[in-house]
């Protein structure tokens, strides 16, 4: 039983090292290029005008994509590097508003106002229908379609001229 | 066309309530658009403005009084010549020599204090450039670009030369062309 | 002299087109058809005399006269002749006397048709465009001269002036700074231009309008007149769009072709309204609703066109494509709140007369349907409005700077332009007038069977990705409705002419140009959706530095990198660094490929040139991001797949050939009633 019980909290150390090592290893690599432009592209340069960071083509751009790179090496995720691009440089950086304070509003107006602009039109098209008995006969159209619509292509045709 | 009616069609204008948010809405737009062009065609802070108080962090190694911040409030009384610089800016490259030579010879009369202001750049390469040109006045970053924003600058290098009361008398746009140019504006403030 | 003498043509024209203003509303008040008809003439004169103007200004930059700065600014020695001639829109002041040349241009062709029917509106059509080029004028003449010529004054200032300042010389510089590269490319040469005549032939049917709401004379007349008009201007507007996106892939070397810009985004709103009102005229004319509505697009439409114009030229904005700061802002900014006030107040002021006897049977019915894609069109319209403007509350407000970017408009858009997709499958089976459930399900029940096969299809062999898939069901619903009206109508021709099918396909779009030539933008659209869909979703990229023969692989591409050359071109003063790389797929050798990037030693600037492998599945875009010649590091490169992208641009030939086929002129029902009356009362004066 004792043997057991020191066998598995063996292993599990071992595990536990394991799972704690396994960054460091991870980190050995150094971050691709790839990895990089990953975060730049979500990133716009902070003194060029709407160019997004990862193909701004400056040589400030570089440095801040080196930067980017060293910030991956000692195993910062991308909020963090996001974060500290925003402290350093302001909220422009990011390609969107980040959802504090005023900037709630980037996001909730445009579908109030679609919201609104939909009611008007249901209530518009609701003023506009006439109440009226709907015909029983529904449009022929699909029965007999190729008389009923040259017939109607035909009247178009003619009322045209 | 349409089809004939029994009665006139009503005639009404736009109600009255919806007037008044179309003229609010169109004047708040004119009002934002013309606000922010005012804003735009204003440029830098001009002398004669009060400059509001602010805080500059400041590199280590690079601290005014063993201190890592500097308030502009804490330096009344004394001239402030604010440089604003990046290591990515080619023309600051220019007049780094001579602002540190002004700083050599102001430092000691402890009457003047130089500020430099590094816009919109990374640590590393700020080091290597205030290295390379031997700056030693205090030195920081302008984080969240609020500084440069509360001086409207419009581009790098320039330098803004506050007075003993906190008032702005000169701004210089561009590299500063020599030494004398500099000592030329800070005589002026200091002999008040 | 001869620069001085372009700036006199300049305030002779402005003269000449204030006059016009004054003579219409002067003749119009007291009734004095001799006046208008002299103001018609002036109006018609500016065309000419900016003609003149431009000529001066095109013969300055071809010759090189660097002593103006317009041409110092925009043109080198080492520019070919067809790029100096193009950079007379390469900066401020040239492009808004492009502007203003275009814009004469459409007021003189209007002053030029038959007014007989239209007396009223003639006045006021010539004061709005009147107003119109006169402002632009003064922008020239007072703010932004692109004659000005560039003199050193006593105390050693060098500036330009319109005139000679007393004790200066000129300044004659000898070479120019040249054209910004980026600017140097065919897409240069084509996309302003299309974009300005799509821009300014809005003001016609505004003119139109604003003469409506004035006079009075609120019925269909003035669409009648403007409608090919509007269906040009919107075609001009559509095409500087897909050409800047081109230009954009082509040239600015980040794999895309929109980046939602501030400045992409002015352009693209005026189109939107601008596709709406085309959709919510046809409902005017069919069912003589929406009266007001329709006045209120196109006045939004070219509000629009003329605050997207301001935003872009003033510095409130900041973008790679705005210029740069200019004195033109305080004056356009008055120019632009004169023109919103009015057009409100006029617009308010004839509400009532504007109503018009509204019947909706069915909410399906094609008016209901217009309606929602009326609907669809603000909201997106309200979108990109919104992330326009917003950053400019934020800063006004917190004094905080944000960036509103392609997340936001890209979530916000996408379902919007989803539900329109589907409008277009739906709307040509619905009816005017009525419509049920029963009846579009009917009809729909076959093409959606097998757009939802053809869906299936993808999903096994192509994508799992659900948004490409809805999208992909969409379009294939879409084109198959469409066609399946082709066919239903030649169809129904074949039976009726007893012609053959082919002839009885290009009768019947030739007898119902505006439907058919409707049909195929929309089929035009579904390839541009395809293109967009394949390139916004399965996009991949990869970077890596690269020694010679070493490669680099995507999507199955393997990329090798072969060679690398860097000369500099004397003659156009430019250093080429041009990289050879083979693209191979399953060990199959594809292609050669020559990214590379041009160094311009007048503007101190790169353009990075993408070598690019295309066919219908996709490109391979590679672009050259780095390489020190003296270093061993080796070479940068980026590597692009875009999936789908060249039917962005198949779509976009479709639709030139749609619109064309829409905008053919009819016979026009009434010229022929007149010619036929001309005809017989020469018959009978034959006698």
């Amino acid at each position: 039983m004792k043997t057991q019980l020191h066998f598995t909290f063996f292993v599990l150390l071992i595990v536990l090292a394991g799972v704690l090592v396994a960054p460091v290893l991870a980190q050995g690599q150094p971050p691709t290029d790839d990895d990089v432009n990953a975060v730049a592209r979500q990133l716009y340069c902070p003194v060029c005008e709407n160019t997004p960071l990862d193909v701004c083509p400056t040589q400030a751009c570089a440095q801040w994509r080196d930067l980017i790179r060293s910030m991956l090496a000692e195993g910062k995720n991308e909020a963090e590097i996001k974060q500290y691009f925003v402290d350093n440089y302001g909220a422009r950086v990011l390609n969107e508003p980040p959802r504090e304070g005023l900037n709630w509003l980037v996001y909730i107006v445009p579908p109030l106002v679609i919201l609104v602009g939909a009611v008007i039109l249901v209530r518009t098209l609701r003023t506009w229908k006439k109440p009226q008995v709907v015909p029983q006969v529904e449009s022929p159209r699909a029965e007999a379609p190729v008389d009923d619509y040259v017939a109607r292509l035909e009247e178009e045709v003619r009322k045209k001229n | 066309m349409t089809a004939a009616t029994e009665e006139p069609p009503i005639r009404r204008g736009v109600p009255l309530w919806v007037q008044i948010i179309i003229w609010i809405g169109l004047l708040g737009l004119l009002v934002l658009v013309g606000i922010t062009l005012n804003k735009r065609e204003q440029g830098t802070v001009q002398p004669g403005d009060v400059i509001p108080d602010f805080t500059l962090p400041l590199f280590s190694g690079y601290e005014y009084a063993g201190q890592s911040g500097i308030k502009l409030s804490d330096l009344s009384g004394r001239v402030v010549v604010l440089n604003f610089w990046a290591s990515w800016c080619k023309p600051c490259e220019q007049e780094a020599a001579e602002l540190q030579e002004a700083w050599k010879y102001y430092e000691p009369t402890g009457q003047v204090v130089f500020l430099g202001a590094d816009y919109v750049d990374t640590e590393p390469e700020a080091r290597v450039y205030l290295q390379k040109y031997g700056i030693t006045f205090p030195n920081g970053p302008d984080m969240g670009t609020r500084i440069s924003q509360l001086f409207r600058i419009q581009g790098v290098p320039e330098t803004y030369f506050i007075d003993k009361t906190g008032v702005l008398r000169y701004v210089q746009v561009g590299p500063f062309s020599s030494l004398e140019q500099i000592q030329a504006q800070i005589d002026l403030l200091l002999s008040e | 002299m001869f620069a001085e003498f372009g700036y006199g043509v300049l305030v002779v024209t402005f003269v000449l087109a204030l006059y016009s203003v004054g003579a219409s509303i002067y003749g119009y008040f007291n009734k004095s058809a001799a006046l208008i008809e002299s103001a018609r003439r002036s109006m018609l004169l500016t065309f000419p005399l900016l003609t003149l103007a431009a000529g001066v200004l095109i013969a300055l930059l071809v010759r090189g006269d660097f002593q103006v700065q317009f041409v110092y600014e925009v043109t080198s020695k080492s520019m070919p002749t067809y790029l100096k001639v193009t950079a007379w829109w390469g900066g401020q002041s040239g492009s808004l006397l492009f502007w203003s040349w275009l814009m004469s241009a459409f007021a003189s062709a209007v002053m030029l048709r038959k007014w007989n029917r239209d007396q009223e509106f003639l006045p006021w059509v010539i004061v709005v465009t009147g107003v119109t080029v006169a402002f632009f004028l003064l922008l020239n003449i007072l703010f932004e001269n692109p004659f000005a010529r560039l003199f050193q004054t006593i105390d050693g200032n060098i500036a330009a002036y319109t005139f000679a300042p007393a004790n200066s010389t000129p300044l004659v510089p000898a070479d120019g700074r040249g054209l910004n590269p980026l600017l140097r490319h065919p897409g240069m040469v084509i996309h302003p231009p299309m974009l300005y005549l799509g821009f300014v032939s809005f003001i016609i049917p505004f003119a139109f309008a604003i003469a409506a709401l004035v006079t009075g004379r609120t019925d269909d007349r003035w669409i009648r007149v403007t409608r090919r008009w509007t269906l040009w201007a919107w075609l001009f507007l559509s095409f500087g769009l897909v050409l800047g996106g081109r230009w954009a892939y082509d040239v600015l070397g980040w794999g895309g072709y929109w980046g939602w810009d501030p400045v992409e985004i002015a352009a693209f709103m005026p189109w939107l309204t601008g596709t709406a009102f085309l959709h919510s005229v046809m409902i005017q004319e069919k069912r003589g609703m929406l009266k007001q509505w329709n006045m209120v697009l196109i006045i939004l439409t070219y509000a629009l066109v003329i605050f997207g114009t301001f935003l872009t030229r003033s510095g409130v904005l900041s973008s790679v494509h705005a210029f740069a700061q200019s004195a033109i802002g305080p004056s356009f900014f008055v120019f632009i709140g004169v023109t919103f006030v009015v057009s409100i107040g006029l617009l308010i002021y004839r509400w009532a007369d504007l109503r018009a006897e509204a019947e909706m049977k069915s909410m399906l019915s094609r008016e209901a349907l217009f309606l929602l894609n009326n609907l669809l069109f603000m909201s997106v319209l309200v979108v990109c409005f919104w992330g326009v403007i917003f950053p400019l509350i934020s800063e006004l407000f917190t004094g905080q700077k944000v960036t509103v970017g392609p997340p936001f408009y890209e979530r916000a858009n996408s379902p919007l332009f989803a539900g329109l997709m589907l409008l277009m499958a739906i709307a040509p089976l619905s009816a005017w007038g009525h419509s049920t459930v029963k009846t579009l399900g009917r009809a729909i029940w076959k093409p959606a069977i097998a757009a939802l096969v053809i869906t299936a299809i993808t999903f096994f062999t192509y994508t799992r990705n659900w948004i490409a898939l809805i999208g992909f069901f969409l379009v294939a619903l879409t084109v198959l409705v469409t066609l399946y009206e082709f066919w239903r109508g030649a169809r129904a021709r074949q039976h009726l002419q007893d012609e053959n099918f082919f002839t009885a396909l290009a009768r019947l779009t030739g007898r119902n140009r505006r439907r058919y030539g409707g049909y195929v933008i929309h089929i035009s659209m579904m390839l541009m959706a395809i293109g967009i869909l394949g390139i916004e979703l399965f996009q991949s990229q990869t970077q890596g530095t690269l020694q010679v023969n070493e490669s680099l692989e995507l999507q199955g591409y393997k990329l090798v990198y072969k060679d690398i050359a860097s000369w500099d071109d004397g003659n156009a003063n430019v250093n080429h660094t041009r990289a050879v790389m083979e693209v191979y797929k399953n060990d199959q050798w594809l292609a050669e490929l020559h990214p590379r990037t041009d160094y311009y030693f007048d503007s101190q600037q790169n353009m990075t040139l993408p070598g690019v492998r295309s066919t219908l599945g996709d490109d391979v875009y590679i672009i050259l991001v780095d390489w020190e010649p003296a270093s061993a590091i080796g070479a940068t490169f980026k590597i692009y797949v875009n999936p789908l992208v060249n039917w962005l641009w198949i779509g976009s030939l479709a639709f030139l050939f749609g619109v064309i086929i829409a905008a053919w002129p009819d016979k026009d029902p009434e010229r022929e009633m007149v010619r036929a009356g001309q005809r017989s009362r020469q018959n009978s004066a034959a006698d």
